[in-house]
């Protein structure tokens, strides 16, 4: 059996004085990719940064490649996971290049300058997205789905074992929202656990092994895609019929709305 | 090269004219007998002043461009944590008790040094899920009540003595400077700038917000206090010895940003020089266009105010 890369238990999380959810566990192995679907509101965003060491962690443990992160600096915690953020347009016009090298930080002291090694990494993880061409462009003149992918770049030169992204299509058109997700698959193909949040039940028909379903700050469906993402999850989680209907003879499903018909 | 050339030309020019060949004399480059009036003028006070105007200048642009890469906001100046309040305070307070001049740029040194602390203890204090945001409204409201500290003090003033010498002060200016205020200011701004040359590569990293930065392997909360205590110490030590120089920090950052993009590890050295040579500039102006002295504060909004329409009609379409 290969071991789990990040294996959290009973992890309760959420702000300060106010716990969102708990009794939180899953694991996943090198290679695995894991959909997190959920409600608007439902703690999405709040069990991610919990995970990353972004908000403090209000009980359980979380493990990577075995060892306990609680005790984890933000500098240790970054050499392990990778974290790709919405994209936000940010106030400061970076080259492309410039905000991919900002991956490079964890790998160095504070005072420490990138060299030539950091920058030929992120060159790498620029080519591997497709996106070397873009590494003089102004960071705010890019488009939304470009930046995603710079974003997604920019985690792969932090060269973590795990890679979590927030809801990464959120904001995309539908060219780019495929583009990403076939990038994260790619991204698993190559060893890397990924998580990711989505509102999109088809995403995890596409590109992911397992999915777990948060809410009311519980993950208490978690399983392979076809055998979470029913008509009975659908309505207990979203509060609407839907019909889960299966695309030609592929693994694909989609769900569609009986409001819709 | 261009900021040399300004300091030779400020050297040179003012009430007592100077050449260019006694500037050589006095620098040592020439062996010309040099008058006692020249001697002086060079040293004691042209001097000291040009360096001053330099360093005033640097050090308000650079701490601007670290705040406002460390806040995530291009409109914030080096007074945005109640620095400038306070040492205003701190120096009217000094002038309505008749200090001498030392006795007021100690106060305001120490009243800019209280003020940040001030803000920095009550939004720690408050805890909040945008400790950014917190810092910076706290700033605004501390300010906002050291200001009426002043304003209190102006009402009870001597309007004969006190009150010129106030408002002068407001206004800013170089025009008391002289070789002792040199001896606080050097050293003070060249040990400040420490942290933010050292921790330049971190503050691109700050300037994405604090949690993609902790995402990222920063530590946020020792890089955040670094440079808000190294560029709280060069803004106080400023505005200590000219009093309020508005629009510099505000508006060099944005100038070097167009020239060199936002990476602060080539960012720092263009405000630095930018800003050493638009303070000379200014306050060589000052001294030698009027009459009287004109308060640098004035000359420097006037300046800035159109530069900074500009500034902003430029960015709504592409960004800083």
């Amino acid at each position: 059996m290969v071991s789990a890369v990040i294996a959290i238990e009973a992890l309760s999380f959420g702000y300060p004085g106010r716990t969102v959810g708990d009794a939180v566990s899953f694991a996943l192995e090198p290679g695995e990719v894991m959909c997190l679907l959920g409600p608007n509101g439902g703690g999405k965003s709040t069990l991610l940064k919990t995970v990353l060491g972004l908000l403090p962690l209000q009980g359980g443990t979380i493990r990577v490649d075995g060892e306990d992160t609680a005790d984890w600096t933000a500098q240790r915690r970054a050499l392990s996971l990778g974290y790709v953020p919405q994209s936000g347009a940010g106030q400061f016009a970076y080259s492309v290049a410039e905000m991919v090298l900002m991956g490079r930080t964890a790998h160095h002291s504070a005072f420490a300058p990138p060299g030539a090694h950091d920058r030929a990494i992120a060159a790498e993880a620029m080519a591997a997205l497709g996106i070397s061409a873009l590494a003089e462009r102004d960071w705010l003149k890019i488009s939304g789905g470009e930046r995603q992918l710079a974003l997604i770049a920019r985690a792969l030169a932090q060269q973590p074992r795990v890679l979590i992204l927030d809801e990464p299509t959120a904001n995309l058109d539908f060219g780019n929202q495929v583009r990403v997700l076939a990038e994260v698959r790619r991204l698993a193909a190559q060893g890397l656990a990924v998580i990711f949040a989505t509102h999109h039940p088809e995403q995890a028909f596409a590109c992911a092994d397992k999915v777990a379903v948060l809410h009311a700050g519980r993950l208490e469906r978690q399983g392979t895609p076809d055998a979470i993402i029913t008509a009975e999850t659908m309505r207990t989680v979203y509060g609407i019929e839907v019909e889960i209907v299966p695309v030609g003879d592929s693994r694909l499903k989609i769900c569609v709305p009986k409001d819709w018909r | 090269m261009a900021l040399a050339v300004l300091a030779l030309v400020a050297l040179a020019v003012g009430a007592y004219p100077v050449s260019l060949s006694e500037i050589a004399s006095a620098l040592g480059l020439r062996s010309a007998p040099l008058s006692d009036a020249a001697q002086t003028v060079i040293w004691q006070i042209r001097g000291p002043r040009v360096i001053g105007a330099m360093l005033v200048g640097a050090a308000l642009s650079s701490s601007g461009a670290a705040y406002q890469g460390l806040f995530r906001n291009p409109l914030v100046s080096p007074d945005i944590l109640g620095v400038a309040a306070g040492a205003a305070l701190g120096a009217v307070l000094g002038i309505y008790l008749s200090l001498p001049v030392i006795g007021i740029e100690a106060l305001s040194f120490g009243g800019g040094l209280v003020a940040v602390t001030l803000v920095y203890t009550v939004a720690a204090g408050i805890g909040h899920r945008d400790p950014v945001l917190v810092l910076v409204l706290t700033g605004v409201v501390i300010g906002a009540l050291l200001g009426s500290g002043v304003a209190l003090l102006k009402y009870l003033a001597d309007p004969l003595n006190q009150l010129p010498a106030i408002t002068f002060w407001l206004l800013g200016s170089l025009a008391a400077f002289n070789r002792a205020d040199l001896w606080v200011l050097a050293p003070t701004v060249i040990l400040a700038l420490v942290p933010l040359a050292l921790l330049r590569w971190r503050l691109d990293v700050m300037s994405l917000g604090e949690e993609e930065a902790t995402a990222l392997g920063v530590n946020v909360r020792s890089v955040r206090g670094a440079v808000i205590i190294g560029a709280t110490l060069m803004t106080a030590a400023s505005v200590s010895v000219s009093g309020i120089v508005g629009w510099v920090g505000l508006l060099v950052p944005h100038l070097a940003r167009l020239i060199v993009g936002p990476a602060f590890a080539r960012l720092l050295p263009m405000t630095l020089v930018i800003g050493a040579g638009f303070l000379l500039l200014v306050d060589t102006v000052a001294r030698t266009v009027g009459v009287v002295e004109m308060p640098l504060g004035v000359l420097t909004a006037v300046l800035g105010t159109p530069v900074f329409i500009w500034l902003l009609a430029r960015g709504r379409r592409g960004g800083w």
